[in-house]
């Protein structure tokens, strides 16, 4: 029996415009992977536009016991949209972009498919901002970055996702439809289903529309680089700045290795001969910024740094940005398959860290860069190696195991803001505990009785261990 | 070697390795915001041809998604790891093409279509009757008789409509084959005249050639310059290119010149890579890049030499439509733009999104032409918002698509479309020397 003779199949049909459903295998091959590692073919790709239909879906999904995977653009590194069970993909990213600014209410609502740089491009247009920056901002949809509580750099002084949503409209694997939160900021009615959701991966229903909180956005930002000779001293240089009254925006590192791949792929200027370099964003008022960076000059000197430089204008500025821009691409010549990882510690333990990192990457023998958003202790180890070389990717999968447990060792945690999703569910129960994890999934069986709402993500299966190969 | 290996070499397998998915492109590329699927993306693509290197596809899953790639290479120019997707794409057309089982009847549409349809060699020499568009819509009439129509409805009739009236043969014919300035020459130039743009557009190569002149370039017009053969390459017919790209750098031996220049993005795209073409290493590689080493577009020879001031103010609002292949493959952005900001009273309206493709690219909008007016209509709002008098362009193929998107919009009255060329000669330009 074809797909297309599969009674679901035709049940979706009496809602969902025909076009709106692909079941041809170029179409299953076009959405059997995402920005991670894997591939799963789904029976059908669903898109959907409308609540209605999302409704439509996910009662026929119920009753048929098909399994359904939200997707938004696909671009997780976790593996979170991967159709791991087969079923329906259902596409979230064609539904028509909506973002409705209310500027006396600081609060945006906007569609699943909304991108956040679009969100705080609108918002700008009245003076206000939407902090949130993942680095794929600009591609991946707001109903991803809600589903993985995405964060970015402004991590630091703005917080996450999660910190900017005061309210959700999202169906149920039931399909029942339900709103969580309001418009307001203080909302103490019953329990906070909205943090449930976001986070959860699509693990728990398909979320339709969010209310998001806007800030004013600062009327300057000004940036600061510091090169120090060892990583320790960069550490105690960071905990200094925060401890004096000053919350910078951003605080960015490379080491030796990221700083070296740059300069290789495009010479940028920065220092080959260093352990570290600290990227500082401040913003607010043009006034307290001059004293602010000045401030922040004294310290990074008092502790050590080697070599600090405070861009003239906007142009020098950029350029330093555009460096660390050059990160991603430049550490891609190494060796062309990236393992982005993003384990997080506390603060205080980031020197420690990094010199861990340097010892699995002498251990394993492997290319392994760190750089990051030191500043809230959210690291990016990034492995790089070779997907058609078996054998390296089993000291890869190796390293990154004993990655994670230094992390969770260390205080900290698996991940700051990719998600768990099928790569880094084999290490949840070393984090959260057996009790922990069992919560969790009791949650999730009492939300989705019949499993079929993006199964096997964030919970192991007996037995699974994380797989980077792929026979 | 197995098959699939051969498969494999054939598919640039290892370079798909480039691509980490990270979905970057999808903002990019057309298609995907037109035909709403992954499929019709650089990524989605891109991992087809992969899955078909890996023998989890075939080919004839890639065919339509390969088709119906403009070829406009936006996804380059954002892609943060810099996969190949030129290569990529030209491979799997080439393999597409030669795996195909045709029928008879297939075979006769294709030497119809390549023999006599689209530009070749021999037809450059034997231009100067009919021109290669009027030859086409006259054609199609023929196709009609040899009951060809299948082979899609071409639409010529809507390319007919918004041609420019052409020259006489005799105008054609006492063109100068070689040009001199009034005052010694600063540079010495080739100028490569472009099938389309010499068969459809004749007036604005003539323009192109005076601009040089007043500028104070010597310029001369090699006979046997032929097709740049980026057509051929697009359909797959590598072979053919290859050997188009042979005369033109054998034509061009033959003068030493400071540049070889063209009017025309997607011609000087494909002039400008000619080196990609020959192993690395070989005579022929040298030679290709001692030719790719002068070629530029006429707006960089013009900003480079800077011996043109206009004396005529043209109080219009005009918006640039740039070239794709400009932008994305010569990474020709800025000049364009400065000689326009140097055309007194002329102001310039930039619009939305300007690096989205109009939809012509090459051939595209004579065989995929239902999708390709998705795309124009697309461009056409992002146009319209700017409110221009004229839409200025770089390519022939542009050119006359957004004359066709100002028909489609029934804006002939308000609206012009121009090539950059056109727009600098109403400014009067004289020597500056
Ligand atoms: C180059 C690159 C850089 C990145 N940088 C960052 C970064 O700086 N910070 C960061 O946090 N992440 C980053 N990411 C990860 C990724 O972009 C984010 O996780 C993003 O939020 C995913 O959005 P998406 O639309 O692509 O969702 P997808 O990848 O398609 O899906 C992600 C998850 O969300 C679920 N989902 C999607 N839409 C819905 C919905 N409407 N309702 C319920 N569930 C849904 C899916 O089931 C899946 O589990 C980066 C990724 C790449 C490739
Ligand atoms: S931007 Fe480049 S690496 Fe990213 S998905 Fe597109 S082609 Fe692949
Ligand atoms: S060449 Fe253009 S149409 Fe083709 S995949 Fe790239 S961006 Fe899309």
């Amino acid at each position: 029996m074809t797909v297309e003779d599969k009674e679901w199949v035709k049940e979706l049909k009496v809602f969902i415009p025909e076009k709106q459903i692909m079941t041809g295998y170029a179409d299953l091959v076009s959405y059997s992977f995402d920005g991670s590692f894997g591939e799963y073919m789904p029976e059908a790709i669903v898109q959907v536009k409308t609540k209605g239909e999302v409704v439509h879906v996910m009662k026929v999904a119920n009753r048929f016991l098909v399994p359904v995977t939200p997707r938004g653009q696909g671009t997780c590194l976790s593996g979170g949209p991967l159709p791991v069970k087969g079923g329906i993909v259902l596409d979230m990213s064609q539904w028509p972009e909506t973002i409705d600014i209310i500027p006396d209410d600081l609060i945006a609502i906007v569609s699943p498919s909304a991108l956040a740089a679009d969100i705080n491009k609108a918002a700008e247009a009245h003076g206000l901002m939407y902090p949130p920056d993942p680095s794929s901002a600009h591609v991946g949809t707001i109903g991803g970055n809600l589903a993985e509580n995405s964060g970015g750099p402004r991590g630091l002084k703005y917080g996450v996702t999660k910190d900017y949503v005061i309210g959700l409209e999202f169906v149920t694997p039931e399909g029942e439809v339900i709103k969580t939160g309001g418009r307001t900021i203080k909302n103490v009615t019953g329990y906070d289903l909205t943090k449930l959701i976001i986070g959860s991966e699509g693990t728990l229903g398909v979320i339709t529309k969010a209310t998001l909180k806007l800030v004013p956005k600062p009327k300057a930002v000004r940036t600061l680089m510091a090169v120090f000779d060892d990583v320790e001293n960069a550490g105690r240089a960071i905990s200094k700045t925060l401890t004096s009254g000053i919350l910078p925006s951003k605080m960015e590192f490379m080491d030796q290795a990221c700083c070296i791949a740059v300069e290789n792929y495009q010479p940028s200027g920065l220092p080959t001969d260093a352990a570290a370099v600290l990227i500082i964003e401040l913003d607010g008022h043009p006034a307290a910024l001059a004293e602010e960076a000045s401030d922040i000059e004294h310290i990074m000197k008092e502790l050590g740094a080697k070599k600090i430089i405070v861009p003239q204008n906007e142009e020098e500025a950029n350029r330093i940005w555009h460096a660390r821009k050059q990160v991603s691409p430049a550490t891609a010549q190494i060796k062309p398959t990236k393992v982005s990882e993003d384990a997080t510690v506390p603060r205080s333990q980031i020197a420690p860290m990094i010199e861990r990192l340097q010892q699995i990457k002498e251990k394993y023998q492997v290319e392994l860069v760190v750089f990051g958003h030191i500043g809230d202790g959210n690291l990016h180890p990034n492995i790089l190696c070779d997907k058609r070389n078996n054998e390296e990717m089993g000291r890869v999968e190796e390293a990154v195991a004993e990655l994670f447990e230094t992390a969770i060792d260390l205080g900290g945690t698996l991940s700051g803001e990719h998600g768990i999703g099928t790569m880094k569910a084999p290490f949840m129960e070393r984090e959260l505990g057996a009790a922990g994890l069992d919560m969790m999934k009791r949650i999730k069986e009492s939300w989705d009785p019949n499993n079929i709402m993006n199964p096997n993500k964030i919970f192991p299966e007996k037995g699974q261990k994380l797989v980077l190969r792929n026979e | 070697m197995s098959d699939l290996q051969t498969l494999q070499k054939q598919l640039n397998y290892d370079k798909t390795f480039d691509c980490v998915q990270c979905g970057y492109c999808l903002p990019a590329c057309p298609t995907y915001e037109t035909m709403e699927r992954e499929t019709h993306s650089p990524r989605g693509r891109i991992n087809l041809v992969k899955m078909v290197a890996e023998g989890k596809a075939t080919l004839s899953d890639l065919e339509e998604p390969i088709e119906k790639c403009l070829g406009c290479m936006a996804c380059t120019t954002v892609c943060p790891t810099n996969v190949e997707y030129g290569t990529i794409l030209e491979g799997a057309k080439e393999t597409i093409e030669n795996n195909r089982v045709k029928t008879k009847r297939q075979k006769k549409i294709e030497d119809f279509l390549f023999g006599t349809f689209f530009p070749s060699s021999t037809w450059m020499n034997r231009l100067g009757k009919a021109t290669w568009l009027y030859q086409a819509t006259g054609l199609q009439k023929a196709a009609q008789t040899l009951k060809l129509t299948t082979i899609a409805p071409l639409h010529l009739d809507k390319f007919e409509k918004i041609l420019p009236p052409q020259p006489s043969p005799g105008e054609r014919k006492s063109r100068k084959r070689h040009v001199y300035p009034d005052q010694p020459p600063v540079a010495k130039a080739i100028f490569f005249t472009g099938c389309i743009m010499d068969s459809a557009f004749f007036h604005i190569n003539e323009q192109t050639i005076e601009l040089l002149r007043r500028s104070g370039v010597e310029v001369i017009i090699p006979e046997e310059q032929t097709c740049c053969g980026a057509l051929h390459a697009h359909s797959g017919k590598v072979a053919t290119s290859k050997e188009l790209a042979m005369k033109n750098i054998e034509a061009c031996e033959r003068e030493n010149v400071d540049y070889i220049v063209n009017n025309a993005g997607g011609c000087g795209a494909r002039l400008v890579e000619y080196d990609h073409l020959f192993a690395e290493g070989s005579d022929w590689h040298t030679r290709a890049l001692a030719f790719t080493e002068k070629v530029r577009d006429i707006s960089e020879v013009l900003v480079e030499i800077d011996g043109l001031h206009f004396t005529k103010p043209v109080t219009k609002t005009v918006t640039y439509q740039p070239s794709c292949h400009m932008t994305n493959v010569q990474k020709v952005t800025t000049p364009p733009r400065r000689l326009m900001e140097k055309i007194p009273g002329l102001r310039v309206q930039g619009m939305t999104n300007p690096d989205f493709c109009c939809g012509s690219a090459g051939i595209y909008n004579i065989v995929n032409y239902e999708d390709s007016m998705v795309i124009l209509d697309r461009k056409m709002e992002d146009v319209t918002e700017t409110a221009p008098d004229a839409i200025v362009t770089t390519n022939p193929g542009c050119l006359l698509q957004m004359k066709l998107g100002i028909e489609r919009e029934r804006k002939q009255k308000r609206m012009k479309a121009v090539h950059l060329v056109e727009l600098m000669m109403e400014a009067k330009p004289q020597p500056k020397r």
